[in-house]
């Protein structure tokens, strides 16, 4: 017999990890940002200012934090459409507690807590009861909403103290807000959170096929469940920073939230189909949201057509990778 | 001897790494039932989806009324007058019988538009003829499985179809439904059409058909009248096969049980399962399909709850919950839908193979990526994994080299007891022989396999005992010495002792 087994060692990987980093969707995403960034600056002549860069900070920051943990449930193959109504329901909570005497810690906790307790309500209504995400947020949506809506009436709570005011109009040093520092904390977690832990790890196995993942060992809806917890809870934390910001809550607070975090999440290059997606890619597609709203902002465009922008965008970049696919096939 | 309606002859199939018709001939002839028959496998369904313009020859050629054709989409032939009912029969719920029935081929008036009045009272003409009992208007879905057979051959009178087959027509019927099948049948027969009946049962078979061909891994190796021949002599030529795969020897000691099962029980695919695999031993589970033995062997894997009986891991009783408390207790599961279950398309390699030992290869929770790549290529070399990288994704490796992945995947938890669910299905031959030689090192190693196969040889080649399923019941559980396959085929198909001597 000359039949030999060649018995080769596998390598790790073949293509080179600079030149496809070099190639990523993050890269273009800086060139876009940066693009942006002198546009605005030839556009406004208020644009390059410090205390101008530090406002555009607050346009973004609130939104962003839910778009940290909502790319990891979009990974993960689900979605939450209800962080702007649990926002309005942690806000109303809180107005509902500063009317009991409550002090800022307190009002902290019940924020947190609102959130925490609605995304566990989400998550309870997906992997327990195996209803789809979409529908069930949807309904949610209404339902936290609505519930804010029968307290509130047309009122509005106002008389938040100083001391929780800080956490949506403070700065940390000069022009640097808690708002941004918070974020920046927040998304480097979030970032060793997906990419650098098994919890992670399972997110991504769960998103590219969650049957084969549960055929793996991997316990799929308690992962979910605690994506749920999450996205409520970073909803909580962005009821706490905008209603200190705002210093009152009214029932239609955060209207549209959920859109433009969506967005902030399939800019970033997460697949909305679940299974791929870089957190770098959502902070990067948060500042470019920021910097384009804030840039039409200072040239006096109206709100609805920011709304319009945003919409826009949203399909834009949900068509381009199967525009990309199509001309490829083609090609 | 009349000519025959339909005439493959010389047709053979490949798919990647698999050859599944190899120059098959298979006629059939007006007003005559003729039989399939074949293990899993045997390339029946291939054969079906080339009849119905779903898949297209490497080489052969089919004729149709003496005139050679091509039948390049379903469309095509459907027109030469070719349709098939499947198992599960491919109709629409949300539509009514009438449109069911005429879809594709509706009569139209003098605008070109739909006629639905002249539709409807045809479709129900056609219905009562076959005193169906079915009203045309009402929507599809409102009827049962056995109604909705009857539609499909409804439709298949309403194209005028030469040729019907019947795939497993019979997988979801009750035994009065099925008597209301043959009947139609016979009807059919007495219009002339030319019927092909595939059925693993043969009690079905010797009731209905009138000729038989038997299919033995994508080849012909028999055909004739039913009447002239005996049950043995069929199972015979389905599983008489010259030795063409050797099977690894095997010097594996058996020690004590590992795993016992014990009136396991679920409310509607199996009852009171009990068995034991034992150290070093591989136990085989041959059945025909629908025999239950996959839904066993997902409830020991935590997959689905039973509802009596327990189940005993080195003397310890456990209830496994979910996979994971499976896997943490040591026992495995190599699935039979190996893209849907068994890896993660999209993924690469390594990320597979160390997805439930990431406790292992993590600190704190913490991933490390070189513990994760020196596992991976640890289990993936034993198993010969022919790859480019580690870092390639599993969507563009072979059946093979993706159930040497999975495999690889299950050995890195270091289990106990591996189960493996039709491991060789639809894998090339080599990768066939290397998971074949792998089993035997597993087992040699002090591990317990528990193999669920539908193919014959393998059974008999691997196993130390055999546990045959019928029906969601054990029916025995034999020493593999001096086993005849024929005595397996019957004790799964349920066909009697001394018809088949």
């Amino acid at each position: 017999m000359t039949d030999t087994t060649l018995h080769r060692s596998l390598p790790d990987r073949l293509d080179n990890p600079l030149k496809s980093a070099v190639l990523s969707w993050e890269s273009l995403l800086v060139l876009v940002a940066v693009a942006i960034f002198i546009l605005n600056s030839f556009a406004s002549p208020y644009f390059l200012n410090a205390w101008s860069l530090s406002d555009l900070t607050f346009n973004f920051t609130e939104k962003a934090l839910i778009a940290l943990a909502m790319a990891l449930l979009i990974i993960s193959g689900e979605i939450d459409l209800s962080v702007a109504a649990i926002i309005a329901l942690a806000s109303t909570m809180m107005g509902l507690a500063l009317q009991y005497g409550a002090d800022t810690p307190t009002l902290v906790a019940v924020g947190i807590g609102v959130g925490i307790l609605c995304g566990a309500f989400n998550g309870f209504l997906v992997t327990g009861l195996k209803l789809p995400s979409i529908v069930v947020t949807i309904g949610t949506m209404s339902l936290f909403r609505g519930i804010a809506f029968i307290i509130l009436g047309d009122q509005s709570f106002k008389g938040y103290p100083p001391s929780f005011s800080w956490f949506g109009q403070g700065y940390v040093w000069w022009v640097i807000s808690f708002e941004l520092v918070l974020f920046l904390v927040c998304a480097l977690i979030y970032w060793v959170l997906l990419h650098r832990t098994v919890f992670g790890r399972r997110i991504f196995a769960i998103g590219n096929n969650d049957v084969a993942a549960q055929f793996s060992g991997v316990r799929v809806d308690r992962i979910k469940f605690i994506l749920f917890c999450l996205t409520g809870l970073m909803s909580g934390i962005a009821a706490v920073l905008l209603t200190a910001r705002l210093g009152s809550t009214r029932p239609s607070i955060a209207e549209g939230f959920e859109l433009e975090a969506i967005t902030m999440v399939v800019l970033g290059g997460v697949s909305i189909l679940g299974g791929a997606g870089s957190i770098l890619g959502v902070v990067l597609a948060a500042l470019i949201v920021g910097l384009v709203t804030f840039g039409l902002g200072l040239l006096n465009v109206p709100g609805i057509v920011m709304t319009i922008f945003t919409g826009s965008l949203l399909i834009v970049v949900i068509a381009l990778p199967i525009l990309f696919r199509m001309w490829r096939q083609r090609a | 001897m009349t000519d025959p309606i339909l005439t493959l002859s010389g047709i053979s199939k490949s798919f990647p790494g698999v050859r599944a018709l190899h120059d098959v001939s298979l006629e059939l002839y007006a007003g005559e039932v003729t039989a399939l028959i074949g293990e899993n496998g045997a390339g029946k369904s291939t054969l079906v989806k080339t009849l119905t313009g779903i898949y297209q020859p490497d080489a052969g050629e089919i004729r149709v009324g003496g005139q050679l054709v091509t039948l390049p989409t379903a469309h095509s032939a459907s027109a030469l007058g070719i349709t098939a009912i499947h198992q599960e029969t491919v109709l629409f719920d949300e539509m009514t019988v009438a449109e069911n029935i005429y879809l594709g081929h509706a009569p139209r008036n003098r605008f070109g538009m739909i006629d639905w009045r002249k539709m409807r009272a045809e479709a129900q003409e056609t219905l009562d003829s076959m005193a169906a009992g079915i009203d045309a208007g009402i929507q599809l879905k409102e009827l049962g499985i056995a109604k909705k057979h009857l539609v499909a051959v409804a439709r298949a009178l309403s194209i005028d179809a030469q040729v019907v087959i019947m795939d497993e027509p019979t997988a979801a019927l009750s035994q009065k439904e099925i008597e209301e099948l043959y009947v139609l049948i016979e009807l059919l027969k007495q219009d002339g059409k030319a019927i092909l009946f595939i059925s693993h049962k043969f009690d079905e078979i010797y009731r209905i058909a009138d000729r038989f061909t038997v299919f033995r891994d994508g080849e012909q190796v028999g055909k004739g009248f039913i009447k002239d021949t005996s049950q043995s002599q069929i199972v015979q030529l389905m599983v008489g096969r010259a030795v063409d795969h050797i099977f690894p020897e095997r010097v594996a000691v058996i020690g004590q049980a590992v795993l016992e099962a014990k009136g396991l029980s679920h409310p509607t695919e199996f009852e009171d399962i009990s068995f034991s695999v034992r150290k070093g031993e591989i136990l085989g589970f041959y059945g025909l399909v629908g025999a239950g033995r996959s839904e066993v062997m997902q409830a020991v894997f935590g997959l689905t709850q039973t509802s009596a009986g327990t189940l005993t891991l080195d003397g310890q009783v456990i209830a496994p919950k979910s996979p994971a408390d499976a896997v943490d207790a040591g026992i495995v599961y190599v699935p039979e839908e190996r893209g849907k279950q068994g890896v993660i398309t999209g993924e690469p390699i390594f990320k597979n193979v160390s997805l439930p030992s990431l406790g292992k290869t993590s600190k704190s929770g913490f991933l490390r990526m070189a513990e994760e790549f020196a596992l991976a290529r640890t289990y993936t070399e034993r198993l010969d994994l022919r790859a480019s990288s580690l870092s390639q994704d599993v969507s563009t490796l072979s059946g093979g080299n993706q159930q040497k992945v999975v495999i690889a995947k299950w050995l890195a938890t270091l289990p106990k007891v591996i189960i493996l669910d039709e491991p060789t299905k639809g894998i090339d031959i080599g990768s066939k022989a290397a998971v074949h030689g792998f089993m035997a090192e597993l087992v040699a190693q002090g591990l317990s396999v528990i193999m669920v196969s539908s193919e014959l040889p393998e059974i008999l080649g691997m196993s130390d005992r055999i546990v045959v399923m019928r029906e969601g019941r054990v029916i025995d559980t034999l020493d593999n010495k001096g086993l005849r396959p024929e005595t397996l085929v019957r004790l799964a198909a349920g066909i009697a002792e001394e018809q088949a001597a």
